[in-house]
């Protein structure tokens, strides 16, 4: 066993978990935050993916230890209180999400491409960025254009806004 | 239209859970005392179960029990079933071997369960499942349908001599003989449909709790049709009788027809729950999906197709060997014969058809229905016909397409179904445009300048949707009704809650069918909750799958609203002592037409609750149910064009234009549609460009993980370019086809006919992999067919 501390959506929490203990798990099943989720054993899908300290990382890929001291932001704590971060409203507006199960994973990995493309962001480099998140239920063609307005909204301000 | 009704891009209710991490799927849920399960699973494809020795694995930390087969068994619990009798040819009833939740004398395919392990948490259970031993007698395996139906084939099911299950036909095969003796010209093709693995993003997970002061279970489990589960459940599985067992289908992260079975861990968490006393979940991991949710296609066909003179066609011979995989899934039997044997007609007016379809048992997962279920197949099977006839015959594909449209509806096809409406040509023309087919031959010019190999291909699909008709059903072998239950309460203070037996998982009904209520009571979205998914709430229903929740599910919605209407409408006019016919409701207002005489709605169902002042004999309250049972299918039907540029040095296939036209009757929702339509071109050109499950010879299954199995990445894709024409179906009060499946019915024809264009060489399989198109592109070249082999 292993006693872990981190920043989770800026609360400080302290754990003894299992060496073993997946970043993933450590969210869901010790913090009870579940919008972050699991579809693969292989880091392939991206449902998974997280913030830690400020870039986007597959949560299923690294033990909690490994987070111990980081400052991670999940799903959870991607809006500001009430009001919605803008690539969360741009994947309501554009229809970004059907099932729902890919799109927490695909929202984070959403605003860290933004973060480090910045207003430039075309297609192309959308799709490409996004190989490490699958989505069977949309063919990605509305979560393209929703990170592509999204980015577009955000303009200067974003790479702030993301981190 | 109004902003918030039928018709109307309005963005999803339900979104904001989804993106706020709020939602609520299986794993996401505990129950005090929970445990959890871990699975032993067979690592052979074929092999006697010995003793199993699980001594050590109960003294490991946590671990509260072990069951096996042996003790399900015992225990009285059911094998799983097939809900749809089919019979061969020969008036014989299909050959279906049992199937129990847990083997234990023998495992037909690689993950089959043998037993079961429950600890205090996932990691404690899969340790000591890995610490059980199991004594495996393996026997001979085989994984491909050619194989199992040669003659000294491994045997599989002591039930299904040669491994056949049925030998179904279906057509006149003396008068298609006749007339392929006096055909003009007969186009032959061998072509195999690949075999899919779904993977709806969410793995299936179950988790079920025993009340014993109640005697009473709950389910919570990744399924299309809670109902149907609750079901089959109680009636073949003897869990539990179906009042005392509440099944929960919360959000459940994508289907495709893979959650609408009911797996052996469902059965096995519900029998644990008890055994053990203690709530059970388990939540299967990627491998687990790969190797035991149910498959798609597979099919081996060699078809036919004769033409006259005037190049229309006058017969079509198939004949389809069906890879069923090891046992046969709850609806396997009905989706090579009734959902793809009937589709053979296509979008064309054939007078002949005749079709054989052997279904074969195989050392390999079980294999049902998967998005468009069989529609896929027989769309691919005619099209690829039509556009290698048209080839051969030296016309337009466009032009032989268009000389063979049916163009009169109804029209009975000589496959059972009575197509209701539709305009083939609108669809084709649509899609020629929008995909400037005329200018192609310039931009292969264009593309040839960059060495690189352009090509087009079309496909024109349609698909039997609404499904179905009970009667009609029935009569073909199936073991429940197709209707679809809804119920439409009003509170007092003139909220909505709509009950519906349809299950959302991904399609959007929390917005859909609420707009259907705003446009036809004048009600805000805000102010209508549809409920759905749970087997307390919604009385019963028949789930969602076959593109039916819009045609069937929001029919029976609508005829509640029919009885909601007359009720309110009769209160009215007590209340303002006017004539029934002369009340309108809309806008939130109940009103005698011409007159400024009205009451707010709110008014009219607090009057129904309050019962003070109500015509004479009429119950309180406004809440109203109706059962929908479909006069007809539906008939969805559009035209795809995809354009491909290749790369001759690797084979790599762009897909340069991708444009569909389709005709789903009346739109709800054309933004929801859209995305419905983008998510099946996406899975069609998964099928044909990137997805293909393999065994190997012994039934090891090679494409076990993302690694191995492609599933279509973000910049596999373009955008797409989607549209809809519009015949309104006749056979629904609402006017809608359905519009789940047609984007991965439609496409995959359409990409092969482009790739094969591009490459000149028809003989290209899907999915059509870099090293199939370098090697069909050479081959066709001539003289580096040996070189590339």
């Amino acid at each position: 066993m292993v006693t872990v501390s981190m920043t989770v959506n800026g609360r400080q929490v302290s754990k003894e978990v299992e060496d073993r203990r997946l970043l993933v798990d450590f969210l869901r099943e010790d913090l009870g935050l579940t919008g972050t989720h699991v579809g693969c054993d292989t880091s392939q899908c991206g449902a998974c993916v997280v913030h830690l300290d400020g870039k986007a990382v597959k949560s299923c890929t690294m033990l909690a230890a490994q987070a111990d001291g980081a400052s991670v932001k999940t799903i959870e704590g991607l809006a500001d209180g009430a009001e919605l971060h803008p690539l969360q409203a741009a994947f309501k507006e554009h229809h970004g999400l059907q099932c729902g199960f890919c799109t927490p994973g695909m929202i984070m990995s959403g605003a860290d491409i933004i973060a480090r493309h910045g207003s430039d962001l075309d297609e192309a480099t959308v799709r490409l960025e996004l190989e490490g998140n699958i989505c069977r239920c949309t063919g990605y063609h509305n979560i393209v254009k929703a990170i592509l307005a999204a980015a577009g909204e955000m303009g200067g301000g974003m790479k702030q806004a993301a981190e | 239209m109004s902003v918030e009704g039928i018709g109307a891009r309005v963005a999803r209710k339900e979104d904001k859970r989804f993106i706020t991490g709020q939602g609520r799927y299986v794993d996401d849920m505990s129950v005090p005392g929970m445990k959890h399960a871990a699975f032993v699973r067979s690592p052979h494809a074929h092999a006697r179960v010995g003793a199993i020795n699980a001594e050590a694995a109960r003294a490991m930390p946590g671990v509260v029990a072990v069951l096996t087969g042996a003790e399900m068994a015992a225990d009285g619990i059911g094998n799983l079933i097939c809900g749809w009798m089919i019979h061969s040819k020969d008036g014989s009833p299909m050959n279906m071997g049992a199937w129990p939740a847990l083997a234990s004398e023998t495992v037909r395919f690689v993950g089959q369960a043998v037993a079961v392990v429950i600890a205090e948490t996932k990691s404690q259970a899969r340790d000591a499942a890995e610490a059980v031993e199991v004594e495996w007698e393996e026997l001979p395996a085989v994984s491909d349908v050619l194989g199992a139906i040669a003659e000294g084939a491994p045997q599989i099911h002591p039930e299904a001599p040669g491994n056949l299950i049925y030998d179904w036909e279906i057509g006149t095969k003396d008068e298609v003989e006749k007339a392929f003796g006096e055909a003009a010209h007969v186009t032959r093709m061998d072509l195999t449909n690949n075999r899919l693995i779904p993977n709806a993003m969410e793995p299936r997970a179950a988790l079920a709790r025993y009340d014993a002061a109640d005697d009473h279970f709950t389910l919570w489990t990744t399924s299309q049709n809670p109902h149907t589960a609750r079901l089959v459940l109680s009636a073949f599985y003897n869990v539990a009788p179906e009042h005392k067992l509440r099944v929960v289908a919360p959000d459940v992260g994508g289907g495709f027809g893979s959650k609408i079975y009911i797996y052996p861990e469902e059965i096995t968490c519900l029998w644990a729950a008890k055994k053990t006393g203690v709530p059970v979940k388990w939540t299967g991991d990627r491998s687990e999906a790969f190797l035991t949710d149910a498959h798609g296609r597979d099919h081996v066909t060699v078809a036919e197709m004769a033409f006259d003179a005037n190049n229309r066609i006058t017969a079509f011979k198939i004949d389809t060997i069906a890879n069923f995989g090891a046992y046969m899934s709850l609806f396997s039997s009905a989706v090579p014969t009734y959902l793809y044997a009937t589709l053979l007609s296509g979008q064309y007016d054939i007078p002949l058809i005749h079709c054989n379809v052997r279904a074969v048992y195989t050392n390999t997962a079980p294999v049902d229905a998967y998005r468009g279920a069989g529609r896929p197949e027989a769309t691919f099977v005619v099209e690829r016909m039509m556009e290698t006839a048209a080839r051969e015959l030296s016309v337009s594909p466009a032009e032989l397409r268009r000389t063979n449209f049916i163009r009169e509806f109804p029209h009975q096809t000589p496959v059972i179904m009575l197509y209701d409406a539709g305009d083939y040509e609108a669809s084709l023309n649509a899609a020629l445009e929008a995909s400037d087919y005329a200018g192609f031959a310039a931009r292969k010019a264009e593309a040839q300048r960059r060495g690189r190999l352009r090509g087009i291909g079309i496909s024109c699909y349609i698909e039997a949707c609404g499904i179905a008709p009970s009667k009609a059903v029935g009569s073909l072998g199936a073991g429940v009704g197709l209707w679809e239950s809804a119920e439409v309460r009003v509170n007092p203070v003139g909220t909505i809650e709509v009950l519906t037996g349809s299950h959302s998982h991904g399609q959007g009904h929390e917005t859909t069918f609420a707009q259907l209520v705003a446009s036809r009571l004048g009600v805000p979205l805000d102010n209508i909750a549809i409920v759905h998914g749970d087997t307390d709430s919604v009385q019963f229903g028949m789930g969602t799958y076959g593109s039916r929740s819009g045609a069937v599910g929001m029919s029976a919605i609508s005829r509640a609203i029919d009885k909601v209407e007359a009720k309110a409408k009769k209160i009215a006019a007590h209340l303002l002592e006017a004539s029934e016919g002369d009340i309108e409701i809309a806008d939130g207002e109940v009103r005698v037409a011409g007159t400024d005489k009205k009451l707010g709605w709110h008014e009219v169902c607090l009057a129904a609750y309050t019962g003070h002042n109500l015509p004479d004999g009429m119950e309180p309250g406004l809440k109203e149910g109706a059962f929908y049972d479909p006069a007809n299918f539906t008939f969805p039907a559009g035209a795809y064009v995809c354009e491909v540029e290749i790369d001759p040095e690797t084979g790599h296939t762009d897909i340069v234009q991708f444009v569909a036209a389709d005709d789903f009757g009346r739109i709800i929702n054309p933004m929801i549609v859209e995305g419905q339509v983008h998510g099946g071109i996406a899975q069609g050109i998964g099928q044909a460009l990137l997805e293909g499950c393999v065994y190997d010879e012994g039934g090891q299954l090679i494409t076990a993980t993302y690694n191995d199995y492609a599933m279509p990445r973000a910049h596999d894709l373009p955008s797409f370019r989607v549209s809809t024409t519009e015949t309104i179906c006749p056979s629904n009060p609402l006017g809608i086809k359905g519009c789940g499946e047609a984007g991965a019915i439609g496409s995959p024809p359409a990409v092969i006919n482009a790739i094969t264009d591009a490459i000149g060489n028809n003989d290209l399989s899907m999915p059509a992999t870099p090293e199939k198109v370098w090697r069909a592109l050479h081959a066709a070249g001539g003289g580096l067919r040996e070189a590339a082999e």
